[in-house]
């Protein structure tokens, strides 16, 4: 696995992402700079991390989404190259149009930073092969802006395609308005481009990968990411 | 020359901000507001004086960045 962390001015998990990454496959990622116009040569994974890129000025993630590096991204999904997008991560992908819709003020206005429950809809894409499709998994949530929005068509092409892979949950599964703390449409927490290479998400697990943090339910991406790409390549 | 370009929220996108804006200035004693939606103005000095190059560089901003038009509407006006 060779992955490649993007950084823009204002992001700050992505130290967080590039520990992840290193201590589920064994291999420290490239950290990349947004002023670049290329990935590293050999990159088979781009993540774009969490934080407030430019300060979440204008839009969150309308900046960053901008920035050259972007453009390096596009070609690299165009040709099927594996991103993932968390939180702030996943603000940069829809304003980059590698993902549709939006993410919205959470519904009830406040910053939301807690542990939260996701229901992995289906294990069959390179970022949930480790998991088994209906298990929920507790990751953490810091974020003001996740509640996704998209027009009807959308919504409908994403559910009928099968292309939303997580969903706020109960701890036992089920989707419940109570369960959805930012009021995303049909409690969407993280979706998938039609060719099932580019995930976002807004949850971060990157947060949930060691027992001493009280919680292991982040790594099955990261180890499920690492077996797809080869832990040795 | 002057512009400005105002970006407004979609008909049916909800609102939360502009909702959280109506209650307070109900809460306030502002009697007669029916509904408040919230939006963005960038006020911008441009290089150059033709009105109608100036409308396509503000279309071409607005597309670009200032608005996103999943969820938004913009509105150009060269102001002279």
């Amino acid at each position: 696995m060779k992955a490649a962390v993007l950084v823009f001015p204002g992001i700050n998990r992505e130290r967080d992402m590039a520990r992840t990454l290193r201590l589920v496959s064994g291999q420290a990622p490239s950290m990349v700079w947004h002023a670049e116009h290329e990935l590293p040569a050999g990159t088979d994974l781009v993540v774009v991390p969490g934080g407030f890129s430019y300060g979440d000025y204008l839009r969150c993630g309308a900046i960053a989404a901008r920035s050259p590096i972007m453009d390096a991204v596009r070609a690299f999904a165009a040709k099927g190259g594996l991103v993932l997008g968390v939180c702030n991560g996943f603000q940069i992908l829809c304003e980059s149009g590698l993902l549709p819709g939006v993410l919205m003020r959470n519904e009830n206005l406040r910053f939301i930073c807690r542990d939260v429950f996701l229901k992995v809809e289906r294990s069959d894409t390179p970022f949930t092969r480790g998991y088994n499709a209906g298990q929920v998994i507790r990751v953490p949530v810091a974020h003001g802006e996740g509640n996704y929005i998209a027009d009807g068509e959308t919504i409908a092409r994403l559910e009928g395609e099968g292309r939303v892979i997580f969903r706020y949950s109960s701890p036992d599964g089920m989707i419940d308005p109570d369960w959805n703390h930012n009021g995303a449409i049909n409690a969407i927490a993280g979706i998938a481009n039609d060719r099932g290479n580019v995930l976002g998400m807004m949850p971060h697990p990157e947060n949930h990968v060691e027992a001493d943090i009280g919680s292991t339910d982040g790594r099955g991406l990261f180890a499920g990411l690492a077996k797809q790409l080869g832990a040795a390549a | 020359m002057k512009a400005r370009v105002t970006v407004t929220l979609k008909s049916g996108v909800l609102d939360p901000q502009g909702k959280a804006i109506e209650g307070a200035l109900r809460s306030l004693g502002v009697d007669g507001v029916a509904s408040v939606r919230q939006g963005k103005v960038f006020d911008i000095e441009l290089e150059g004086g033709d009105p109608k190059k100036a409308e396509a560089l503000l279309n071409q901003a607005a597309d670009k960045l200032l608005a996103n038009t999943v969820i938004e509407n913009y509105r150009v006006e060269v102001i002279g």
